[in-house]
């Protein structure tokens, strides 16, 4: 910014900081057509989900869910915090193939997917503080003042604000040219790399915090779900699951926003998906294997006869196994629709883990089942409508799917700087 | 001062004297051994399912009274406005009636879950539960084993309520409201160990009247409250799958890989990142020869 106010060794505040308010309103105007039927609906669903929040804050969490004292956690917590960071995992995994392993073919989603896995946080992560009795408090185990460092939830809590910081870091550089401040540009493109290494290590330790919330769940978790390896398994299903969430978004934000899309985006975008399903299948194998040895050394086979093996078999099999082989055989025959099909079985299946683990399975022996109300629904469907209006409005002012490819040696990007200047 | 009160009841209740230099609270490491803590020893075989504790602890503790007729043939939870219920229980031995409420942990699954550190455990036994730190989380209900918190779900201003062994009583050299009003003898405060000499005495002196067990003894590590029965304890509502370990074991193995992730993970990223930058920046010059 301090570079805009200074021309000539001369500060010029005034009308630079007129010129910058103008440009700011400019960009929140909103574009294109307002009354579209996804602007209805989702501002419907906001508007609802606000007056209920709004009863919910005045009148006790019970005013508009079913959560009880026997399930204290329902939708909000397995749904949208606990789903919703699994599907943010692609944020780490590009970046790691991006920015670690120097797979520059993948360099063209690498924006457009930490926005998404940003903004999932904030407000995927963020629909923690809805679901918080007392949310006034949350800065208590931040300040310091009671560091209660035995809890994996304060990791977890710990992990979830240290990473949204590294993934805005990550993102900063197309918030600079946004506003056109090269400078500043630079010093933040500087904090990438750290910012990427910082982030992967936080999200291997959250992602599989979010399973260690369960470890003392022992015995109210269902035997088939329940292992010492919850942790593990999470952090090796956040892995394809953040990337089906990239093939999914990346079809939908490639039609929707095709006038957005970069030349390069757009000349490999079927490329890119087709060595993301290739990764996804590996990982996925690698899971199945992982989820074998548990079964087997968990002893579940006496649970396989019950109403509850079956279900658990549907999850493995129907929504792990089958897109795994989808997945693969999409790589091999080149097909993005198989492609596509597999992503989507793929997030069905992490939805049905993620809530077999949290919601469905906890208190499995109970006779009274807890189901959320269709407010909790629409509390949940206003967050996602939410972060959708955001990532909109983001996609189309910023350079998300084009923008400069820079080479990662210093060389390279001094040489982008020069020919953008 | 407080804390000597306290000590002195457990004296009194125990029976047992202390060293008179091991009472000044300033000394005593901020953990006390475990035999020093404080608990109720409860007899079921003696329980006459009055629910004098009932009232007792609502009085005690500013909660609306409980309902004076009650349905027999429902087991009853505690809850945000009870702290503590009797239940009946249809048995080989006849009806049999106990008492419930928080078990006050050793090692509380509650506790460690907390991570404000709004729920505790004293170092003289008790539980407790401080408004001013609880983001109300819900993770202790989550971890629980006995499902002992309880959560004011119709208040903007929730608290999360539970036994919290009269700890204001405690700190007046006073027993908990429920045991100094059972009329019936079923519930003995004392210290831990004493408690279990004397369980274990009972067992010994009518073996065939109890089962040779002490529930809370071993179970999650042991409990600062312990029962007698005369029939298996899972008949009598209690859960018998919690197993002998502490529940913050649970998710020890996983915080110690913690540390070991947030430091040795970056540094071998960082090598992995040069070691594919520096064959990049190869490939690019023998490009360039090219």
């Amino acid at each position: 910014m301090t570079m805009h106010l200074v021309d000539g060794g001369r500060p010029r505040f005034g009308p630079e900081l007129r010129r910058f308010g103008t440009f700011l309103l400019g960009e929140l105007k909103p574009r294109g057509r307002l009354l579209t039927p996804f602007n209805v609906i989702t501002s419907a669903i906001v508007l609802l989900g606000g007056v209920l929040l709004v009863i919910r804050f005045a009148k006790g969490l019970g005013s508009i869910t079913n959560l009880s004292q026997d399930v204290p956690w329902g939708l909000w917590i397995g749904f949208d915090v606990i789903t919703g960071v699994a599907f943010a995992g692609g944020a780490y995994v590009v970046t790691f193939m991006v920015y670690i392993l120097g797979q520059e073919k993948y360099h063209p989603i690498v924006r457009v997917t930490v926005l998404n896995g940003f903004l999932a946080y904030v407000f995927y992560a963020g629909a923690l503080l809805l679901d918080l009795g007392r949310p006034w408090n949350v800065i208590n185990p931040i300040i310091g003042n009671s560091f209660g460092v035995s809890s994996v939830l304060f990791l977890v809590a710990w992990h979830f604000m240290l990473y949204m910081m590294a993934e805005f870091i990550e993102f900063s550089p197309a918030v600079a040219e946004w506003l056109g401040w090269r400078r500043v540009r630079r010093v933040l493109k500087a904090l990438t790399l750290g910012a990427v290494i910082f982030g992967i290590t936080l999200s291997l330790l959250h992602q599989s915090g979010l399973g260690a919330l369960y470890l003392m769940a022992k015995g109210k978790v269902h035997p088939l779900w329940y292992s010492e390896f919850i942790p593990i398994l999470f952090v090796v299903s956040s892995v394809f699951a953040g990337l089906s969430m990239v093939i999914f978004e990346g079809s939908i934000t490639h039609k929707v926003f095709h006038h957005r899309v970069g030349q390069r985006l757009r000349a490999t975008h079927d490329d890119i998906l087709r060595g993301l399903a290739r990764i996804c299948a590996g990982a996925m194998f690698v899971y199945l294997f992982l989820q074998l040895i548990v079964f087997v050394h968990g002893q579940r086979w006496t649970y396989l006869g019950t109403g509850w093996g079956a279900w658990y078999l549907l999850e493995i099999v129907g929504f792990v196994g089958v897109p795994a082989a989808l997945f693969l055989s999409g790589f091999r025959k080149g097909r993005l629709p198989v492609i596509r099909a597999a992503a989507v079985l793929t997030l069905l299946g992490i939805v049905l883990n993620r809530l077999n683990v949290s919601v469905i399975g906890f208190k499995w022996y109970m006779a009274e089942r807890y189901v959320p109300t269709w407010m909790e629904i629409v509390v949940t469907l206003a967050v996602i409508s939410a972060e959708i209006w955001v990532f909109r409005w983001v996609v189309n002012r910023m350079p998300v799917l084009s923008f400069a490819e820079v080479d990662r040696t210093g060389e390279g990007e001094r040489r982008v700087d020069i020919v953008a200047a | 001062m407080k804390r000597r009160d306290l000590l002195k009841t457990m004296c009194a209740a125990g029976g047992v004297s202390l060293v008179g230099g091991r009472l000044g609270a300033e000394e005593r490491p901020p953990t006390a051994p475990l035999a020093d803590r404080v608990g109720v020893l409860v007899d079921t075989t003696k329980c006459l399912g009055c629910r004098m504790c009932e009232f007792a602890c609502a009085t005690a503790n500013d909660l609306p009274q409980p309902e004076a007729s009650i349905d027999r043939s429902v087991e009853r939870q505690t809850s945000p406005t009870q702290w503590t219920v009797v239940n009946r229980y249809e048995t080989a031995k006849g009806p049999v009636t106990a008492k419930r409420q928080c078990m006050h942990c050793l090692q509380p699954a509650c506790a460690s879950a907390c991570l404000t550190k709004a729920m505790y455990k004293e170092p003289e036994g008790p539980v407790r539960w401080r408004e001013s730190k609880c983001m109300g989380c819900r993770f202790c209900m989550v971890s629980c084993p006995f499902d002992a918190p309880k959560f004011q779900y119709d208040s903007p201003v929730p608290k999360i309520q539970k036994c919290v062994m009269c700890w204001e009583r405690l700190e007046q050299g006073e027993r908990p409201a429920c045991v100094a009003n059972c009329p019936a003898g079923a519930l003995q405060f004392g210290r831990r160990s004493d408690l279990l000499d004397e369980g274990r005495r009972r067992i010994a002196l009518e073996p065939e009247k109890y089962v040779h067990h002490i529930y809370g003894e071993r179970e999650v590590g042991g409990t600062s409250w312990l029962y007698l029965a005369s029939v298996p304890f899972e008949q009598l509502g209690f859960p018998a799958d919690v197993g002998e370990t502490p529940f913050p074991v649970y998710t020890r193995e996983f915080l110690y890989g913690v540390p070991l992730v947030l430091t040795l993970a970056p540094p071998l990223l960082l090598a992995l990142s040069r070691a594919s930058r520096a064959r990049q920046i190869a490939e690019g010059e023998e490009e360039e020869e090219r």
